[in-house]
C-alpha cells in the first residue's frame, strides 16, 4: 500500500494536468482563435452553440457566447468519415498524427504549473533537464509533419513537409542558443528551481524586487536577456508553425499543406498538436521568462504564508493567467502580421537569428564574468574586444550571406 | 503601344529594415479594431445597423427588411385589386418567359353568373416553383394585367420539394391586395 501511494500521485498529475487542464485549453484556445480573429476583424465568431432546448420543444437555446462550440467540433470530427487515401502509403500515414500530437503533451511534463500544493510539486516531472527534454522532445514533432507530408504521397503535401522540416531545423538553433544565456543566468536546469528563484528575485524580464532589488549587474543583464527573450519568442512561433510562419500549411500556396490528404480525426490531432506546441511554447516562453507560476513584486512568500498548503492552486491560477495571455498574443500576432516569403523566412533564421544569439551568448559571459569581480581591467578590455572581434566577424558573414543570396536572387531573375 | 514604366522597390530606412517597429504599430491597428468591435464602435457599425459586435448584424433576430430598397425583387406573388377581384387572366406570358420554366398554368373560365364574367378567365391552377425561380423579375415585367409581383420576401423555406411549389392560395397570401393601378376592367373608371 505504501508503495501506490506515489504512483496514485503521479497518475492524479498527469490526469490533471494533461486531462484536466491541459486538453480543454487546447480546445478553448481554438474558440478563443475563432472568437478573438473575428473581433479584430469586426465581425462576431462562433457565438449559437449551446443548449439546444428547442430540439426539446422550448422555446429558446441557452447559448452562453457559444462556448461549447469546441465540443461541437470535436463531435464533428469524431463522426466524420475518416478517409485514407488509395495511393498513401499506410503505416506512416496512420503514424503521423500522432507523431505531432505526443511529443507536444510529452514535454508538458516538465513544465511547472504551479508551487507546491499539500507538499506535492505541481509539476509532473520535476527533471533537472527540463529546457533540454523539451527541446529534444518538441523537436521529435517535425517528424510527424515530414512524414505525413511524404507519406500523402501528393507534391503539395511533400513541399508543405519539406518545407516544415527545413524550417524547424533552421530555428531550433535559434531557440536553442537564445535559451543558453537564460540557462546562464540562473545556473540550474530544472524548470521549478528556475521559476523558484524568479519568485523571489524578481523575473527575468522584470528584475526589480528580492534581496538586492535592482543592482548593477541585473540591470547590465537586463539587455541581452531582452534579446533573448525576442529570439525565442519568435523562434517558438516558427516552431509552432504559427502565422507569420506557417509556410508548412499555406494555403495560398499548397492546397493545405501537409495535411491536405487527411481529414476526421487525424487532422484534428495535427490541428490540435498545433494548439498543443502553441500552449507548451507560451508556457516555456512564461517559465523561462516571466516568473511561471510567480506573483510577483515578492507577494509570493506573502501568499505561502497566509494560505499555508492551497498557496499552489493561486499560483497554478496565475500561471494560467500568463498562459492564456500569451496564447491570446499569438493569436493577435497571426492576425496582424502576414506570412513571410520562404527566402525571407530562411534569412531570418540563419543570417540574423543565428549570430545574434551567439553574440548574445558572449555578451551575456562578459557582463557575468565582469560583475562576479575576478577579472584585472587588462583582462576585461581583452574579453570586449574579443566579443567585439567576434560581432564584427558575425556580422561581416551575415552580410557576405546576404549579399550572395541576393546575387543568386537576381542570375534567377 | 503602351508604355512600360518599371517600379522599384522602395529604398527602406533602418527603422523599416529593423521590422519590429512595423509589427508593433500593425498590432496597435488590430487591437484598435478589437476594443472598437467589443465597444460596438466601429467603422460602419451605426450605418450597417450592428448589433453591438463589430459590424454584424445577427440574423433570425435582427434583420434588415425595413432597408429593403423599393425595387427589391424577392419572391413572385399574385395580387387582387380593389374589389377583389383576381387580376391574372391566365394569359400565360409570364409562363412562357419565366427563364427557368419555373411558373406552371392551368386557364380557367370564369362563369357566365359571375360579377366579372366580362373578364372571361382566370387561372384554375397557378404554381411557381420556388426551387426554379431566380427571381428575375420577367413575369411581372411582361404580365399586361399588373397581376403579379415581385414582393420583399426573400426566406422561402421549406422541407420538402412539394412545400416549395406555391400554389394559388399560396401566391394570393404572399401577393394581397394592390390597389390604384389600372382600372381596366373596372366600371369606376
Amino acid at each position: 500500500m505504501e508503495a501506490l501511494i506515489p504512483i496514485i500521485i503521479i497518475l492524479a498529475k498527469v490526469i490533471g494536468i494533461t486531462f484536466v487542464l491541459t486538453l480543454p485549453i487546447i480546445a478553448y484556445s481554438v474558440y478563443a482563435e475563432r472568437r478573438f480573429a473575428a473581433i479584430i476583424q469586426d465581425r462576431v465568431g462562433p457565438n449559437r452553440t449551446g443548449i439546444p432546448l428547442t430540439i426539446f420543444g422550448l422555446k429558446k437555446d441557452i447559448s452562453f457566447f457559444g462556448l461549447l462550440q469546441p465540443l461541437a467540433d470535436g463531435l464533428k470530427f469524431i463522426l466524420k468519415e475518416d478517409f485514407v487515401p488509395s495511393h498513401v502509403n499506410k503505416f506512416f500515414f496512420w503514424l503521423a498524427p500522432a507523431l505531432t500530437m505526443v511529443p507536444a503533451l510529452v514535454t508538458l511534463s516538465v513544465v511547472p504549473f504551479g508551487s507546491s500544493f499539500f507538499g506535492e510539486k505541481l509539476v509532473i516531472a520535476d527533471v533537472s533537464v527540463g529546457p533540454l527534454m523539451i527541446f529534444a522532445v518538441a523537436s521529435l514533432s517535425v517528424y510527424g509533419i515530414t512524414i505525413a507530408g511524404w507519406a500523402s504521397n501528393n507534391k503539395y503535401s511533400f513541399f508543405g513537409g519539406v518545407r516544415s522540416c527545413a524550417q524547424m531545423i533552421s530555428y531550433e538553433i535559434a531557440l536553442g542558443l537564445s535559451v543558453i544565456p537564460v540557462l546562464m543566468h540562473f545556473g540550474d536546469l530544472n524548470l521549478s528551481n528556475i521559476v523558484a528563484e524568479q519568485a523571489k528575485n524578481g523575473w527575468l524580464l522584470l528584475p526589480l524586487w528580492g534581496d538586492e532589488g535592482l543592482t548593477t549587474e541585473r540591470l547590465l543583464l537586463w539587455f541581452p536577456m531582452i534579446i533573448s527573450f525576442f529570439i525565442f519568442t519568435i523562434s517558438i512561433f516558427a516552431e509552432t508553425n504559427r502565422m507569420p510562419f506557417d509556410l508548412p500549411e499555406c494555403e495560398t500556396e499548397l492546397v493545405g499543406g501537409y495535411h491536405t490528404e487527411y481529414s476526421s480525426m487525424k487532422f484534428a490531432l495535427f490541428f490540435l498538436g498545433e494548439y498543443a506546441a502553441m500552449i507548451v511554447g507560451s508556457a516555456l516562453i512564461v517559465t523561462l521568462f516571466l516568473g511561471g507560476w510567480s506573483i510577483g513584486f515578492g507577494a509570493d512568500a506573502w501568499v505561502i504564508e497566509t494560505c499555508g498548503n492551497w498557496a499552489g492552486l493561486i499560483h497554478l491560477g496565475v500561471f494560467l493567467v500568463k498562459l492564456v495571455a500569451f496564447i491570446l498574443f499569438f493569436i493577435l500576432i497571426r492576425w496582424t502580421v502576414p506570412r513571410f516569403r520562404y527566402d525571407q523566412l530562411m534569412k531570418l533564421g540563419w543570417v540574423v537569428f543565428f549570430e545574434l544569439a551567439l553574440i548574445n551568448i558572449l555578451i551575456t559571459a562578459v557582463i557575468m564574468t565582469w560583475t562576479e569581480g575576478n577579472l584585472s581591467n587588462f583582462e576585461l578590455g581583452a574579453t570586449i574586444a574579443g566579443v567585439s572581434i567576434f560581432s564584427i566577424v558575425m556580422f561581416y558573414i551575415a552580410k557576405s550571406l546576404e549579399k550572395m543570396l541576393a546575387s543568386d536572387a537576381k542570375k534567377e531573375a | 503601344m503602351a508604355k512600360v514604366t518599371k517600379l522599384t522597390r522602395p529604398n527602406l530606412s533602418k527603422t523599416d529594415e529593423l521590422y519590429l517597429v512595423g509589427i508593433f504599430k500593425g498590432t496597435l491597428v488590430t487591437l484598435k479594431h478589437a476594443l472598437k468591435s467589443v465597444l460596438g464602435k466601429s467603422r460602419g457599425a451605426d450605418s450597417l445597423n450592428s448589433s453591438g459586435l463589430g459590424v454584424t448584424m445577427q440574423y433570425p433576430e435582427e434583420k434588415w427588411d425595413d432597408q429593403l430598397p423599393e425595387y427589391y425583387r424577392g419572391a413572385p406573388a399574385l395580387v387582387t385589386d380593389e374589389q377583389d377581384r383576381e387580376r391574372c387572366v391566365s394569359c400565360q406570358l409570364c409562363e412562357f418567359i419565366c427563364p427557368p420554366k419555373a411558373i406552371k398554368i392551368i386557364p380557367g373560365d370564369i362563369p357566365e353568373d359571375d360579377e366579372w364574367s366580362k373578364v372571361e378567365k382566370k387561372p384554375k391552377e397557378f404554381e411557381i416553383d420556388m426551387i426554379r425561380c431566380i427571381y428575375c423579375g420577367l413575369c411581372e415585367e411582361v404580365c399586361p394585367e399588373q397581376a403579379i409581383y415581385l414582393r420583399k420576401d426573400y426566406a422561402i423555406t421549406g422541407t420538402s420539394r412539394e412545400e416549395m411549389v406555391h400554389d394559388k392560395d399560396r401566391l394570393y397570401e404572399i401577393g394581397g391586395k394592390r390597389v390604384g393601378l389600372v382600372n381596366k376592367w373596372n366600371e369606376l373608371k
